[in-house]
């Protein structure tokens, strides 16, 4: 069913969208690169805190961003018709989806490179593991923000309510990953809650990369979380795209 | 979702040989009435008899009749929608011949986007038979065969015009040369006219001209049938009658069989033939000729009136009508 020509039409019209709208991608891209320098500058006066910060924050951009912008060109696909018109074509949902989830990965690689390279390169992020690791994991969470975009606006009426799925969605992860409070330190519930929140194993994985070298078994159990769940995900939104509608 | 569609049983064995007696042909714009069609007196609430299709098709026998379900391009019986616990179709039956313009006419909101959406497979909750091109409706065999354009023009806003076709020509036919896809292109953009418009945004364009883009989008991979769901609201009279001529060019030279719909009574004289609906039930199933003369009427207007008048009279609709 699924058939590669289609997939990666579908991809490159996505990136031709994007083209279209210079003013997205220069804030895809630009706006983690700012407010990264600006917690570096923060945190200026108190040392070790941006090298416990920064790699959470390399693992919350990528999800967060395209978790906004596949979540509202998800909702656009549905309220323009061009969904409706798609699934009356002898398109696979398959197609649709690995589609966006190609194009946005493509960006998220750009953005997690663009972002990594500023952390380490210039703002001295004190880095002991592989720079490619960190940008696989930085690709994986963007992979992850897309699914739950792609299957949150199928619960949005309107661009409003999916703007609001973001706190609703994201915010709660990011509470609750260990930025703020390290996760064997929060109260039992919260400590569980945080257990199957996917985030929470993104941001073990960037501060891993961080800490250690090597590729340990942790590490693999992140990937596989991570990455498990972007794929259950995805299935989920494929389930909310239908053919037949009311 | 699939397992509420039709079974395609009684459709299985059509034979391609269908449009003997229904060769395409000019605009019925000759007001040509038969009195032979005076006969068929009163109106019929296709579904509630299970003769309806049978005999509303006897009506229109003379030059673009109906024909026999086997060699329709679209058949339905008893075709109902429930949605959100009201009934938007109420036992629908009615045959759409091949290779002719079929007329889906209604005010606003009589449930003719409802019907073309269960057509092309997209509207849930589907009751009754509905075959197309021999197969259920929905089928995806019939993805590639049917063109649908929905009310609403539903192409990309940020893509140029040609980067839209591109795609859908992608999505069609992903085995189609770069070369093949590009005289499929061209051929739809000169026949929506936008050749000049091909590389500007979508919506840069006017409501008309985005309008025809998702016109020329459905045009692309050549559909055996054009299903059009309002195309000319809000067109000039000129874009209109293009619109039109083009619609009759591609049933006569492509052998397309197209189901337009329209709140507007006068786009009735140009189909062949006419589906007319009112409030979730058909009104009449007959060519325009053949309904004028069998109401007595001078347009197709007056007919639509003088067909509510006379099911108001009914005691079962009277009732119906009063209850809601």
């Amino acid at each position: 069913m699924i058939s590669p020509t289609r997939t990666l039409a579908t991809a490159r019209r996505v990136l031709l969208q994007l083209r279209h709208d210079p003013r997205t991608i220069a804030l895809m891209l630009v706006v983690p690169l700012a407010l990264l320098t600006l917690l570096y500058w923060a945190f200026h006066a108190t040392p070790g805190v941006f090298d416990h910060v920064g790699p959470a924050l390399l693992a919350v951009f990528p999800m967060t961003v395209m978790f906004l912008v596949t979540s509202i060109a998800t909702l656009r696909e549905r309220t323009s018709g061009t969904l409706e018109r798609l699934l009356a074509m002898p398109l696979a949902k398959a197609d649709l989806l690995l589609g966006y989830a190609l194009a946005f990965g493509l960006l998220a690689v750009v953005q997690a490179a663009a972002a990594t390279a500023l952390a380490v390169g210039l703002l001295g992020l004190h880095l002991t593991g592989s720079a490619w690791l960190l940008l696989l994991f930085a690709v994986l969470d963007a992979l992850l923000g897309t699914a739950l975009g792609l299957f949150v606006s199928a619960f949005a009426a309107s661009e409003f309510q999916a703007v609001q799925f973001m706190p609703a969605f994201v915010f709660p992860q990011l509470l609750l990953c260990g930025l703020f409070v390290p996760r064997d330190r929060m109260q039992a519930v919260l400590s569980y809650v945080s257990d199957v929140l996917p985030m929470s194993y993104a941001v073990d994985a960037m501060t891993r990369v961080s800490d250690t070298a090597g590729f340990s078994g942790d590490l693999a159990r992140d990937l596989a979380v991570v990455a498990g769940c972007a794929l259950a995900v995805l299935a989920l939104g494929a389930a909310t795209l239908r053919r037949r509608t009311r | 979702m699939m397992n509420k569609s039709p079974a395609p049983e009684d459709a299985a064995d059509a034979t391609p040989d269908a449009a003997a007696d229904t060769a395409p042909d000019a605009p019925a714009d000759t007001p040509t009435r038969g009195p032979a069609d005076s006969t068929s007196d009163t109106t019929r609430h296709a579904g509630s008899t299970s003769g309806t299709t049978r005999r509303t098709a006897e009506s229109g026998t003379t030059r673009h009749g109906a024909g026999s379900p086997d060699h329709a391009a679209v058949h339905a019986d008893g075709l109902t929608v429930v949605r959100g616990g009201g009934t938007v179709l109420d036992g629908i039956g009615f045959t759409v011949p091949p290779g002719v313009i079929t007329g889906l006419l209604g005010p606003s909101g009589c449930g003719k986007s409802t019907l073309i959406r269960a057509l092309v497979g997209a509207q849930a909750g589907v009751t009754g038979t509905l075959v197309v091109l021999g197969h259920p409706a929905g089928h995806p065999a019939l993805r590639p065969r049917v063109g649908y354009v929905t009310q609403a023009p539903s192409v990309y806003a940020d893509l140029t015009v040609r980067q839209n076709l591109d795609y859908f020509a992608t999505v069609l036919n992903p085995r189609a040369t770069a070369a093949e896809r590009r005289t499929g292109i061209e051929r739809a953009l000169a026949d929506v006219d936008l050749t000049a418009y091909a590389d500007r945004l979508a919506g840069r364009l006017s409501g008309g001209q985005r309008s025809r883009v998702s016109l020329a989008v459905a045009l692309l991979g050549t559909p055996d049938l054009l299903v059009l769901d309002e195309p000319t609201v809000g067109l000039d009279p000129v874009l209109r009658r293009d619109l039109w001529d083009l619609f009759h060019r591609l049933a006569s030279e492509r052998g397309t069989t197209l189901l337009v719909s329209s709140h507007v009574m006068d786009e009735a004289e140009r189909c062949h033939r006419l589906l007319l609906m009112r409030d979730g039930r058909l009104l009449a199933d007959d060519t325009p000729d053949a309904l004028r003369a069998r109401t007595g009427a001078d347009t197709v207007e007056d007919a639509f009136l003088r067909l509510v008048d006379r099911s108001g009279t009914d005691a079962d609709r009277s009732t119906r009508e009063y209850t809601r």
